[in-house]
């Protein structure tokens, strides 16, 4: 503390002190990763980020609630007269521009897979069982703020932004699908 | 008044210890000693070295499958290992697809999708281990009383477990002669078996490995008892403790930052000190 | 701070004229463990342990609060809960162990506290409150720590429980139907579950508080320090900051060293294994021991074995209390005008010679089964405990000559101190 030091032990006195409240600081940042990582998905969650369908029973214009991410999914065969209803729709009227083909997988183009997630707030659209509101559209409605989406799940009046999320899937056999 | 209450309340204190003193040290010298068999003869777990051991180690991953095999063929009859998944197993060396396919081999219970009846259905990858027995009471009927206990955690449940695990194992024999010359009236009742590893010598569990090749092990190791018991015993080693070598390898990097904080730090402190420290000449 | 030369806070731009004007944190913190504060200047690194249980208080509160955040208060799940975060949880495992194992190092470092306390008598005037509101923080801490070895459900844990809260069953009259308060139940069950989990969560937020207020009082008459001098003048002292800053991150950085070395290689070690097979009312295990931490306690109640007027099970229970309890009225029992054990043959003799050895016979004892000749000697450890405080203590302390104080700590420090006027022996009985 002395100010008779010279230039260079005020120079070296000053590095140590810096390395160490340097080196304390680094060590903090190594303590809050772990507690930021912990809020994070455990294991268990993220295995069970996948999940298996089996489609072979679902009818035309049938719709089956399936759960994803512990959030339903929406697996809907597609009547002929829907696909080409979805296919005659003007892009150009849609919010969210998308074909039929855009959202569903070759070979299997009646089989629509989306999130069963409105893509306004969160909440579970009705009209994939029997019996619910299906919207103006005859696809899927959501009480919560009035969306109505088409049987393509596409959004086409009231608050949702995007049409219904396709999730990431595959056909691992003709009718097994497998999500995420 | 504090002082003169305290010697009163301390003397209390003291003349009713050694009330207990007297009391304690008075049957101690009258009782006859009777000695137990169960402290003379009972042994502490064999060391054995598994590589997972000592503050480097690692898991010998091929010795933690042969364990899995040993589990799955021959505990598995009658111990759970419900806190493991079999998704779990992709740590031990598994490939994603070998995981699924030994998932596949086990009987999960499950409902049916059509009826909602209760049904067994195979093992996927985030099931855990299933239940051997449907509850305790059916666990104990089965098995003379002795409920077989969960398995996932045997390692650290018992001092010294993984060689516990494995000295039990191998350890079942015949009662000692020694034992029964000083002890004649020593007997091992029906329905328990003699193995001196046992806390009181006596274990309520059959021999469970008791021939060689009794499990047939797909890496071609010879499948002797002592082999068998020690591959179990790392397995489950294992199963108690996924992270131990991620822990002891986090552990490493770490204790060397701060030693290299701390050493920083006496510097600093020596040189911040050094202005009012004395001199000495 | 009721030094004249301490330091004044003088905030150094504007931002921070604004806040010593609207919010005086800074100058709260620069008179609290700032160069603010100035701190006797030869206090030995056992004047460390208070920042370090400071330390170790906020590093149980973090990871704690991280483990409510994975682990159910349930009687079915608990268990199972505490496995998940060992395994599932993203790096639950150091989460546990860090806080299984910080509940030991918080217990290990408080204790060095406690005994410094005892050696260099830093109960006495004018730091009675500071110790008494130490004994609470003791106190709580004792609760706490037995209400979260209760949380992971296992076989230690239950039978704990039931072994603890039956020590109130000794109570006459009462004991047994508040037994069954504590437990909301006939046996600990997921009513005890819950109620200790809540509770675990508040009581140290709790400690929190009674810390603050040990560090208060604390402030008043400032630190004490080896010699038990008390400061005289500026030359006594050093500003806590930088000094005691750097000397504190450098013990902090020992101690950090000390106890990851446990986290990580041997985490379990000051655990027990039955506490990783699940509670079973069933089943006792053979041989129930609390957490290591509290067996010279456990020893003394298990020491009394005698019916003598009482039961020999509420004498016990009794003792135990009392056994801490006299703690309480040691700046009142030990009248001796001389502060540090340095400067005492005599309590020094019974110190390392009495009451250290008593200490680790207890904690052996209190550690084995309940055997001959353990309880034995856990009886006479028992005997000279009680007596030390309440009966040697208070005579030595009469008896007893101290040697030849230093004039002042800056004597003690440096050899010489100009302003002594008289010869350094004299002021021995000042």
């Amino acid at each position: 503390m002395a100010d008779t030091e010279s230039e260079d032990g005020v120079r070296r006195r000053d590095f140590i002190h810096i390395a160490a409240v340097g080196t304390a600081g680094v060590g903090g940042v190594f303590v809050v990763l772990p507690l930021v990582s912990q809020m994070a998905p455990s294991a268990d969650v993220l295995a069970e980020s996948s999940t298996e369908i089996d489609v072979s029973a679902i009818e035309p214009g049938q719709t089956v609630k399936a759960i994803f991410r512990k959030q339903p999914l929406f697996v809907r065969r597609l009547t002929p007269e829907e696909i080409v209803e979805a296919g005659e729709t003007p892009i150009a009227d849609l919010r969210d521009p998308e074909t039929l083909d855009d959202r569903t997988k070759e070979g299997h183009r009646d089989m629509l897979i989306t999130m069963g997630v409105c893509t306004h707030l969160g909440c579970v659209p009705q009209g994939a069982a029997e019996g619910e509101v299906k919207g103006e559209y005859g696809g899927y409605f959501c009480p919560c703020h009035g969306s109505h989406y088409d049987t393509a799940g596409r959004i086409r009046k009231g608050p949702a932004p995007t049409n219904l999320v396709v999730p990431e899937y595959a056909f691992t056999s003709d009718t097994i699908v497998t999500v995420g | 008044m504090i002082r003169i209450g305290g010697l009163l309340i301390g003397l209390g204190f003291t003349v009713v210890v050694l009330f207990s003193f007297l009391n304690g040290a008075y049957n101690y010298a009258t009782e006859e000693k009777v000695g137990a068999p169960e402290y003379e003869f009972y042994k502490k777990p064999a060391k054995v070295d598994f590589q997972q051991d000592g503050p480097f180690g690692t898991w010998d991953l091929a010795q933690v499958q042969r364990g899995y095999q040993v589990y799955k063929e021959v505990c598995a009859a009658c111990h759970s290992l419900k806190f493991v998944a079999f998704r779990d197993l992709a740590k031990i060396g598994y490939t994603e697809a070998e995981v699924r396919a030994l998932a596949a081999e086990w009987q999960v219970p499950g409902i049916d999708p059509n009826t909602g009846e209760d049904i067994l259905r195979p093992g996927l990858p985030t099931d855990n281990f299933p239940d051997v027995y449907p509850n305790d009471v059916a666990a104990a009927a089965a098995n003379n009383n002795a409920i077989p206990p969960d398995l996932s955690l045997m390692a650290k449940a018992r001092g010294d477990g993984t060689n516990y695990i494995h000295s039990l194992l191998a350890g079942y024999g015949p009662i000692p002669e020694e034992l029964t010359a000083k002890y004649p009236d020593f007997e091992t009742s029906t329905g328990l078996y003699f193995n001196e590893y046992f806390p009181n010598l006596n274990i309520a569990m059959a021999p469970p490995l008791t021939a060689t090749d009794q499990v047939t092990y797909t890496d071609g190791t010879p499948a002797t008892v002592p082999q068998m018991s020690q591959d179990v015993a790392a397995f489950l080693a294992w199963t108690a403790e996924p992270s131990l070598v991620e822990r002891k390898q986090t552990g490493w990097p770490i204790l060397g930052f701060l030693l290299f904080a701390t050493i920083l730090a006496y510097l600093s402190k020596q040189q911040i000190w050094a202005a009012v420290k004395p001199k000495k000449d | 701070m009721s030094f004249p030369w301490a330091r004044q806070y003088e905030p150094t731009n504007g931002f921070m004229k604004f806040m010593d004007e609207k919010l005086p944190l800074p100058r709260f913190v620069y008179n609290a463990v700032g160069a603010g504060y100035p701190v006797p200047r030869n206090l030995s690194y056992f004047w460390n342990f208070g920042v370090l249980a400071g330390f170790f208080l906020m590093l149980q509160i973090v990871t704690g609060i991280v483990l409510a955040m994975h682990y159910a208060a349930n009687a079915e799940v608990a268990f199972a809960t505490t496995e998940h975060i060992m395994r599932d949880v993203n790096w639950g495992w150091l989460m546990r162990y860090s806080h299984a194992n910080g509940a030991s190092f918080f217990f290990i470092v408080v204790y060095i506290h406690i005994f410094r306390g005892l050696f260099y008598s830093s109960y006495k005037a004018p730091r009675e409150m500071i110790w008494l509101l130490g004994v609470v923080i003791f106190l709580l801490m004792m609760a706490t720590a037995f209400m979260g070895y209760v949380l992971p459900w296992g076989q230690m844990s239950f039978w704990g429980a039931k072994v603890i809260t039956g020590l109130f069953g000794a109570i006459p009259l009462v004991g047994e139907p508040l037994q069954v308060w504590l437990l909301g139940g006939f046996a600990p069950d997921n009513a005890a579950l819950n109620r200790f989990f809540s509770l675990h969560f508040l009581l140290p937020f709790v400690i929190l508080g009674v810390v603050i207020l040990h560090i208060w009082a604390l402030h008043i008459p400032g630190s004490s320090n080896p010699t038990g001098v008390e400061i005289k003048k500026e030359s006594d002292t050093l500003p806590f900051h930088p000094y005691y800053t750097a000397k504190d991150g450098f013990g902090l950085g020992v101690i950090l060293i000390i106890f990851m070395s446990f986290v990580f290689f041997v985490p379990n070690m000051l655990g027990h294994p039955d506490n990783y097979i699940e509670a079973n009312p069933l089943a006792t295990p053979a041989h129930i021991v609390p957490e290591w931490y509290f067996y010279p306690f456990y020893a003394i109640l298990r020491a009394f074995t005698f019916d003598f007027i009482l039961s020999a099970k509420l004498w016990g229970v009794i003792a135990m209390f009392a056994s801490i309890l006299v703690w309480f009225f040691l700046p009142w029992l030990d009248k001796s005008p001389v502060r540090s054990g340095h400067y005492r043959p005599l309590f020094r003799k019974f110190f390392w010679f009495g009451l250290i050895p008593t200490m680790v016979v207890l904690f052996i004892c209190g550690g084995a089964p309940a055997e001959e000749p353990y309880v034995m000697i856990s009886q006479i450890a028992t005997a000279y405990y009680f007596m030390h405080f309440l009966v040697i203590l208070p005579i030595i302390s009469s008896i007893e000559k101290p040697q030849p104080l230093p004039y002042s700590i800056t004597e003690s420090v440096l050899g010489t101190d100009d302003d002594a006027k008289m010869p350094a022996g004299s002021a021995a009985t000042a």
